[in-house]
């Protein structure tokens, strides 16, 4: 797995930083004098996992290219809440196109830069999970088959927060948005639905594709760091949890993505040309339902009935994606 | 940006024109908090605060934090019960931080590179008699002098130490030990008159300003035994002294030790040091009840001494002891059963309790006696102005100590022990020094704690699986093992970053790392981090990711929030909207996330603008309010 | 250099000429040749390190062009019919942006029912999307407008659509001059452009703008685009230096003394030019006016053109259902007071020819042309069907009954 272990006890590889750990060990995002790629001033809600997640993802991408990045972004809230004229709040060159281009623009970037001869110039794109897995995949799937020089970014609220939290193909079951309502027998968002992108981008056999999380910044960090490293299609989907999508409180975003970890719902791995290479084992096994009940998009399977049999089916999700990566550290005593 | 074209195109970082801090209700800030280890130390230690500089590989700076509150490192270190470890909130993780164990290595450290202290304060020409050099005696012998008094201490033992001496057998505290720790007092111009038993105190007080008694409880209490002829029996503070003096009593091979108290384990112990091969302690109550440590227990079982529980000591007849077996009530008393046992014994020690010779104070006036204790106000004045007193004669404990004290008032039982007399000898100084001053001595106000539950604990690191086991094993065995020896400085080292910071700001960046909103300042090394309030929103992340717990979120002013409502969401000018917005404590965004970050999770998504058209009204009405940027 | 040569090699030539660099490209007739060409050129290495890039659809050709563009690359594609369509978004996209993609539009018919051939429906329905549109009467304009293309693109920071009729154009063989590349070269500079991702210059491209300015930016971009009208006659006249043809926003054809003006665009300019000749010949005082640039729209110039025209004739090859004429719309604004008939030839594919256009003609000049004629429609074929649908809920699709009833079967 990424992320480089370090002989440190009080506080390790999770928190940012630490006055005691040589800086190069310390997280990018504890050095005073990050890029802040996404800076004060933009308007993402308060407690905002993708604000915080982009953040996270360029800095660490301009990290790695010594600041020789463009970005590319697709609409959505990330690029609503960061450029409203006339302020913007990215430091880096960015572009935004369309909702469901940001693949192929990237792309074309990336093209003239080589034709250019300034290959060493490196290309991100950006998106929503409505503007990867959905509106956008056909592009995406384009950039991954040709194997475009691109990293691309999926921050995945698991919802189209930006118009308003309607479904999208990535919102799980039984989650309520606005377009999948908790009313009938089976209230929110239907099973059996949704897009796996890890595993859609693993089978264009593309040089790496990674899933992390804003709970785990080192993780992150480690991935695009990697990522950048390799010339080629590169996929990294990051779980960013929303508050006002979700219901979460605005303090517990990033607890709120450790729980999706650590129960087994959001499974954390890396894979390079198709084939899994690393998995970010649970640390600290949390139920499902101990994710499910900070958030209020689930409110409807406590309240006012409680909906075992919707509970065993997410149950259920997290047991095969536990068994599928592997991420309980000792599966014996699983 | 004027070639660039219009709007479309932006110059970076623009945003910063745009102060979100409007939106916040509420704020975050920094705070410090008690720990749990400081709340719990008799002394008053702050052990977080040296193990801090020990973090850092600050070894000096840790023991010099140690010595403004105790003068004896190396010797707690090694005696102390230590409650602070009990009390630690690392306990509920996986393992509590050896603090004794570091404590103890910067104490060995210390004597072993001759670090010393000096007293800055002016000589303030005030004399200050202690009677007693027992822990309590030279911790106020200590402080004082540091205050600047000139300081005698007169005490009846051919050496300095009292109990530390005469009571703690050298096993757990090699002399050697406890004379470079009371040699560094002495040094700092404290005079010491040894063989000086105080008889007269009001005689010896005409020449000092104020006096502390602490002479200690001395005597070992006897229990009415019927005893024949030929019983060796002898109390184990006695026994206890006579080993430390080098004239251990003659015992026998078969010893029986009567009492469960820690006194009771070292007689035991000391009793197999001086050839006793056959140690039996006889407890009248159950393992779980036993007064004596576990950690002293254990050793001594390790030791191959055995213990009768349930029972109690009848009778002694030449070498047999007639032992009776007990039942435990249900309130937890023993209770007689009629059922009798005989053990065969060369000697018998009671360990019993201890008692305080208080005859030097019986004459003076306006000192009351209760039982045993000498009455004391709470800065540990007796009834007789000038004359305090201190350490194990005494019931209660000083509020002066410590702040642990202050804030655990009624729990904490005041035991017999070094550290409670060390914490001790400090109040009775700040309380001298007061009354020497002509103030009143002012408690030291308690302080909110930092419980375990406002940690983040995801963020303290499982030790590695290969150093970890190692590492457990030396913290074990060194702790009290003088053979050993204390932790090297790698061990040392492992164990204080083991330390969680409870309450106290560790520069773990977690702060700044995860603020969406860059809101977070880093100011550098040593001076943490500051908060820019023109960009936080308050959604509290870095409280609820701080794992020290070190952060908290306090209301903002709520006209200071209601002026900003007013003038940014509105501009004052919609009639009622004011009102509308102050009654659902919605946020000044319309439709987005309320305050507090709190969402409307049971009342379904509401219907909302998309935040094109949310962000848009909100700055049109920016423009109406003439909000100008 | 002058041959005998397809249109698509043509004009793939002719982008070859200007040192495209990033060439993303979805397949569609009737433009495949050009892009089939360029490819070639790519991947024998005669383009330099140009990127030729198979895009997944022309949503995601015109996306890379636009990734490229404002990356400083210099960038062309090609499309037709459906791929225009689908590439709508990107194409107002673009031209919001100011980026001077350069795109050839090899014209065809936009379906449903389905077909390849010829007409200008694909590119009128972008009429509004703030690109240029400049319309090749021939292969030797179609070459020539290319090279006009990127340096007005690129000097305007706008994107350029050359139309050319697909088949009539594309696919034929006719004798075409091209440049030499130093020629080529001096007339069209390294790209510059206006703006650009750039790590050592980083700004933000694409913000969002509210009402405060939105109206302001469009009204920016309306005048840049008008500048298109100053500029081309000035390029053209450079380029006319190299070429020795000369090119303008609009080509008047025996328009002095006309009474009648037939206005066009794109290759049916050539029959009618014969046919006016014809006319002129048998004295019928008509004349014919040719439009190059549609986007933006050359009032003056067709004021000018149609001055002593006392009646227009407004040739199209497209239209807009249930109201007429497109390019008559702007025409009739350019000449009010001016008797002004539509008339729509050539939809998907169907020949225009001579002799239709002479009947047409006639009856224009005896003034019993109607204000909308649809040349050469079969009347009884859509009588008939007109009756059936009349009777019948389930008349079934109009597409194969039409084609029933012309291959004479009955129903």
């Amino acid at each position: 797995m990424s992320g480089q272990p370090v002989f440190f006890y009080q506080v390790g590889t999770f928190a940012v930083g630490n006055r005691l750990l040589d800086p190069a060990m310390r997280s990018g995002q504890a050095d005073p004098d990050r890029a802040n790629a996404l800076t004060s001033g933009h308007r993402a809600c308060q407690g905002c996992g993708e604000a915080l997640g982009a953040r996270y993802v360029l800095d660490a991408a301009m990290r790695a290219t010594g600041g020789r990045l463009v970005v590319v972004n697709a609409t959505g809230c990330l690029e609503v809440f960061s450029t409203p004229y006339p302020e913007t709040s990215w430091r880096v060159p960015w572009l935004h196109s369309l909702f469901g281009n940001a693949p192929a623009v990237a792309a074309g970037a990336a093209a003239a830069l080589r034709a250019q001869g300034r290959d060493e110039i490196r290309v991100l794109a950006q998106a929503g999970d409505g503007g990867t897995v959905d509106i956008g995949l056909g592009c995406l799937s384009g950039m991954f088959e040709r194997n475009d020089d691109v990293l691309f970014v999926c921050y995945d609220n698991e919802a189209y927060m930006n118009t308003g939290v309607q479904r999208s193909g990535a919102t799980p079951p039984a989650a309520r948005t606005a377009t999948t309502p908790a009313v009938g027998d089976r209230p929110g968002n239907r099973f059996g639905q949704g897009k796996d992108l890890p595993a859609i981008a693993m089978a264009h056999g593309i040089p790496y594709v990674a899933t992390a999380t804003v709970a785990d910044l080192r993780d992150l960090e480690a991935k695009v760091a990697h990522a950048m490293t390799l010339h080629g299609a590169r996929y990294l989907h990051v779980l960013v949890p929303c508050p006002l999508g979700w219901g979460s409180a605005s303090c517990d975003t990033i607890r709120v993505a450790r729980l999706a970890t650590e129960s087994g719902l959001f499974p954390v791995f890396e894979a390079e040309h198709g084939a899994v290479t690393g998995v970010r084992r649970i640390r600290r096994r949390a139920s499902v339902e101990e994710y499910l009940r900070l958030q209020g998009r689930y409110r409807h399977l406590f309240e006012p009935t409680r909906r075992d049999d919707v509970l065993d089916a997410i149950n259920a999700i997290a047991e095969h994606n536990i068994h599928r990566y592997g991420l309980l550290a000792h599966p014996e005593v699983a | 940006m004027t070639d660039k074209p219009f709007a479309i195109t932006l110059g970076v970082g623009s945003s910063l024109a745009n102060h979100t801090g409007t939106w916040r209700v509420d704020r975050p800030v920094y705070v410090t908090r008690r720990p749990p280890c400081a709340d719990a130390c008799p002394a008053g230690e702050d052990p977080q605060r040296w193990l801090y500089r020990v973090e850092e590989r600050g070894y000096e700076a840790a023991w010099r934090e140690i010595m403004t509150v105790n003068p004896f490192p190396a010797v707690i270190g090694r005696v102390c019960y230590h409650p602070c470890q009990s009390a630690c909130n690392r306990g509920r993780l996986d393992e509590a931080v050896g603090i004794n164990a570091v404590e103890r290595f910067l104490g060995d450290e210390a004597i072993r590179r001759g670090w010393t202290v000096t007293s800055d304060a002016p000589p303030t020409g005030r004399r200050v008699l202690v009677i007693g050099a027992g822990p309590a005696g030279l911790s106020a012998a200590y402080h004082l002098r540091l205050l600047g008094h000139d300081v005698t201490v007169r005490d009846r033992g051919e050496e300095p130490g009292g109990m530390m001496r005469y009571g703690i057998p050298a096993y757990r505290l090699p002399r050697d030990v406890l004379d470079a720790e009371i040699a560094r007092i002495v040094d700092l111009g404290v005079r010491l008159d040894l063989r000086h038993t105080v008889t007269d105190l009001p005689a010896e007080a005409a020449d000092f300003d104020a006096v502390f008694v602490a002479v200690g409880a001395q005597l070992g209490r006897r229990v009415d035994i019927p005893a024949g002829d030929g019983a060796r029996v002898l109390d184990a503070v006695t026994m206890l002294h006579r080993v430390a003096d080098g004239q251990p009593p003659q015992l026998g091979r078969r010893v029986v030790v009567y009492g469960g108290g820690n006194t009771a384990m070292d007689a035991a112990r000391s009793a197999r040091r001086i050839g006793a091969t056959d140690a039996v302690v006889v407890y009248r109550r159950t393992r779980d009840r036993m007064p004596a440590h576990e950690v002293d227990l254990s050793q001594a079982l390790d030791e191959g001494i055995t213990v009768r529980w349930l029972s109690t000591i009848t009778q002694i007849d030449g070498d047999r002891v007639r032992v009776e077996k007990m039942r435990l009530d249900d309130s937890g008393f023993p209770q007689p059963t009629g059922e009798y046992d005989d053990l065969s014994a060369d000697a018998v020690v009671l360990a019993v309790g201890q008692e305080a010779d208080l005859s030097l104070l019986s004459g003076v006036d306006g000192v009351g006696l209760d039982g045993g204790t000498v009455r004391v106000g709470p800065d540990l004045m007796t009834g007789h102005a000038g004359v305090f007193a201190g350490g194990d004669i005494v019931s209660a404990r000083s509020e002066l100590a410590s702040p642990a004290v202050a804030n655990n008032r009624t729990a904490v039982r005041a035991e017999q022990t070094v550290t409670n007399a060390v914490g001790q000898g400090r109040g009775a100084a700040s309380a001298i020094d007061a009354y020497l001053k002509g103030r009143a001595s002012r408690p030291v106000p308690p302080s909110a704690p930092a419980g375990f539950e406002r940690l983040n604990t995801w963020y303290y690191c499982d030790a590695p699986a290969t150093v970890a086991p190692g590492l457990t094993a030396a913290r074990r065995v060194s702790t009290f093992d003088e053979v050993v020896g204390g932790l090297d400085e790698s061990t040392a080292l492992f164990e204080a970053r083991r330390c969680l910071s409870c309450g106290t700001c560790f520069e773990c960046d977690n702060c700044y790392g995860v603020c969406p909103d860059n809101a977070i300042r880093k100011l550098g090394p040593g001076l943490g981090f500051e908060i820019d309030y023109d960009y936080c929103k308050g959604c509290g992340l870095c409280v609820a990711e701080c794992p020290a717990g070190a952060m908290e979120m306090v209301p903002e002013q709520a006209r200071a929030v209601r002026r900003q409502w007013h003038e940014s969401a509105d501009g004052g000018r919609t009639p009622g909207g004011r009102a509308r917005r102050t009654a659902g404590r919605a946020d000044p965004r319309r439709g987005g996330p309320a305050g507090r970050g709190r969402h409307d999770g049971g009342g379904g998504i509401r219907r909302r603008y998309s935040r094109l058209v949310r962000q848009q009204l909100l700055r049109r009405s920016r423009r109406r309010g003439g909000h100008h940027r | 250099m002058r041959s005998q040569i397809e249109g698509s090699r043509a004009v793939a030539e002719a982008v070859a000429l200007c040192r495209p660099q990033v060439i993303p490209a979805y397949p569609i007739s009737p433009q495949t040749h050009i892009v089939e060409a360029l490819s070639e050129r790519v991947a024998t290495g005669a383009l330099g390190r140009c990127q030729f890039i198979n895009a997944e659809s022309e949503f995601g050709a015109m996306s890379l062009a636009i990734g490229a563009s404002a990356t400083g690359g210099r960038s062309y594609t090609a499309t037709a019919s459906q791929g225009l369509l689908f590439m709508a978004e990107t194409l107002y996209n673009a031209a919001g942006l100011g980026l001077p993609i350069v795109m050839t539009v090899a014209n065809r018919a936009i379906g449903a029912p389905i077909n390849i051939w010829n007409d200008h429906s694909d590119a009128m329905s972008q009429r509004d999307s703030g690109w240029v549109q400049l319309y090749a009467e021939n292969n030797q304009e179609a070459v020539d407008l290319h090279l006009l293309a990127f340096r007005l693109a690129e000097e305007l920071s706008l994107p350029v659509m050359v139309c050319m009729d697909g088949f009539v154009l594309t696919h034929a063989v006719e004798a075409v001059d091209l440049p030499d590349q130093a020629g080529v070269d001096a007339f069209l500079p390294p790209y510059q452009p206006r703006q650009v991702l750039d790590p050592a210059d980083p700004v933000s491209i694409g913000a969002m703008v509210g009402p405060e300015a939105f109206t302001e930016v469009r009204y920016l971009a309306h005048v840049r685009q008008l500048a298109v009208l100053e500029r081309l006659p000035y390029l053209a006249g450079e380029l006319a230096a190299l070429t020795g043809r000369r090119l303008d926003v609009v080509s008047p054809y025996r328009c002095d003394g006309a009474d009648t003006v037939v206005v066009a665009l794109g290759s049916v300019l050539g029959t009618l030019k014969d046919t006016v000749d014809e006319l002129r010949d048998e004295g019928v005082p008509v004349g014919v006016l040719g439009v190059t640039a549609f986007r933006p729209f050359p009032f003056e110039a067709v004021a000018t053109a149609l001055a002593g025209a006392r009646r227009v004739v407004v040739l199209e090859r497209a239209f807009t259902t249930g109201v007429g004429g497109i390019v008559s719309a702007d025409v009739r604004a350019a000449r009010p007071g001016t008797a002004c008939h539509t008339v729509v030839a050539g939809l998907g594919g169907r020949p225009v020819t001579s002799a239709s256009l002479r009947g047409m003609l006639r009856d224009a000049v005896t003034d019993q042309l109607e204000p909308l004629t649809f040349l050469d429609l079969h009347r009884e074929v859509v009588d008939r069907e007109l009756a059936r649908a009349a009777a019948t809920r389930r008349s079934g699709p109009t597409a194969e009954n039409v084609l029933h009833d012309l291959r004479g079967g009955a129903r």
